[in-house]
């Protein structure tokens, strides 16, 4: 009978798939960016009979917040002169930018060629007129308690939007109906969604993300521990 | 006995194995659906709950694990011990038939024995992937940029692994009387006989020398 001659297939196979998997940990980012080319094809396929796209949606609380066009309102308040409230028309009236940008998530995931439509921050904080000591922009969001901010050298980067379109449609619920902020210069949880308010402050307060470990400055590529 | 002898049972798995199966099923497709709650976006939408989903995904992960360890110190330990050694080996009958699907098998075909395997280690795979996406949002140092892609890639071939598995437990009109061997214990000797001769050869031979 065979079974002398039994060969321990299972344990090699086992300690390989381990092997393999453990260590991808160190090669799965590296290698996924040279196969892009077939995956993103792949992951297109894939879009087009799943709504996949690369995106995940992370939320902190119970339940999405939901955009109401009557009921909702933009705030934009703090160290300003005229404080005021836009409603989701007023938004759509001003000076229309659009960009196509790349996103990056901290947790390693990134959509690359995001069309966004929006308005750049230099054309609303015109419309307040910020005090001299503001230096900061805090965002919050309707999904209570997310808030982040950014500094005001860095909310006037060209690239840097309050976007209310996204791939040609109005921003949809899960990416943050009607307005979020995008700054592709940095990680996503930088870029507050479902945004009702805007205050000029004159520090940075900390973040949601941030008051749990993550940087203040989330630099693409080199803040949370990466390093270019 | 009644029970003519072609319809004769054989007692394939034991009520432990049965039960390391079907908690590592039920686990898996908790999992699997929390997980894709988490992971596609119209999902995240419709569920919306996202708190509550995540809760869900890794208590399900604490519990399956909890549960395994608590079947290996009250179960048939001789039985899993067993099952993991035919599992480890593979004969020169098990080599052709990974080549040719045609060589006669023992209680566990090829197939099997390597499904285990892969079951087992992507298992723990995704412990550790999913120990390191958990613990990572809380402590920064533990934050693994590569975990999620490598727990991503292992749900999509576990899902492909598992819909062949669904397919000839359930589907194939061939394979699918194994199912009955996985939840009452035993399969139809005439059965076995085709799929399984070595086995069936074993056993009628411990039945003759005993």
């Amino acid at each position: 009978m065979s079974s002398s001659e039994a060969r321990p297939y299972g344990r090699r196979a086992f300690l390989g798939l381990m092997a393999g998997g453990l260590s991808s940990l160190l090669w799965a980012g590296p290698a996924s960016r040279v196969l892009s080319p077939v995956t993103s094809g792949f992951s297109q396929l894939l879009g087009n009979l799943l709504p996949v796209g690369g995106w995940r949606i992370y939320t902190i609380s119970g339940s999405m917040p939901l955009f109401d066009e009557a009921s909702w309102r933009l705030e934009i308040d703090g160290l300003v002169r005229r404080p005021l409230a836009l409603t989701y028309a007023d938004l759509r009236a001003l000076p229309r930018a659009e960009q196509v940008s790349n996103f990056h998530c901290v947790t390693g995931w990134s959509v690359a060629n995001v069309r966004w439509g929006g308005v750049r921050f230099r054309d609303l904080l015109a419309l307040v007129q910020p005090l001299p000591a503001a230096k900061a922009i805090r965002f919050v969001s309707l999904e209570d308690p997310y808030d982040d901010s950014l500094a005001l050298g860095q909310a006037l980067l060209p690239d840097v939007m309050l976007a209310y379109d996204m791939d040609g449609s109005p921003l949809s619920r899960p990416h943050g109906a009607p307005a979020r902020v995008v700054i592709p210069e940095m990680y996503g949880y930088k870029g507050v969604k479902w945004l009702t308010r805007m205050e000029l402050v004159d520090r940075q307060p900390t973040g949601y993300w941030e008051g749990l470990g993550y940087d203040q400055n989330a630099w693409v590529g080199r803040s949370n521990g990466y390093s270019a | 006995m009644a029970t003519a002898p072609e319809r004769r049972r054989l007692w394939r798995f034991t009520r432990t194995e049965r039960a390391v199966h079907w908690v590592h099923a039920t686990a898996f497709l908790i999992l699997f659906a929390s997980g894709l709650c988490l992971y596609l976006p119209s999902l995240a939408e419709a569920v919306s709950r996202r708190p509550l989903l995540k809760a869900i995904h890794i208590y399900t992960a604490v519990g399956w694990a909890v549960a395994l360890v608590a079947i290996v110190l009250a179960g048939d330990r001789r039985s899993l011990i067993r099952t993991a050694r035919e599992i480890d080996r593979f004969d020169a009958d098990d080599r052709a038939w990974l080549r040719s699907r045609a060589a006669p098998q023992g209680r566990l075909n090829a197939g099997q024995k390597l499904n285990a395997v892969v079951t087992a280690a992507f298992a723990l795979l995704f412990a550790v992937t999913g120990f390191f996406l958990w613990y990572g949002e809380r402590d920064t140092r533990f934050r693994l940029p590569n975990a999620l892609l490598v727990h991503d890639w292992l749900m999509y071939v576990s899902f492909l692994l598992f819909m062949g598995h669904l397919f000839l437990a359930v589907i194939y009109p061939k394979t699918r009387h194994a199912l009955n061997g996985i939840t009452r214990g035993w399969v139809d000797e005439e059965w076995a006989v085709q799929h399984h001769p070595k086995w069936v050869e074993q056993v009628r031979d411990r039945r003759t020398s005993s």
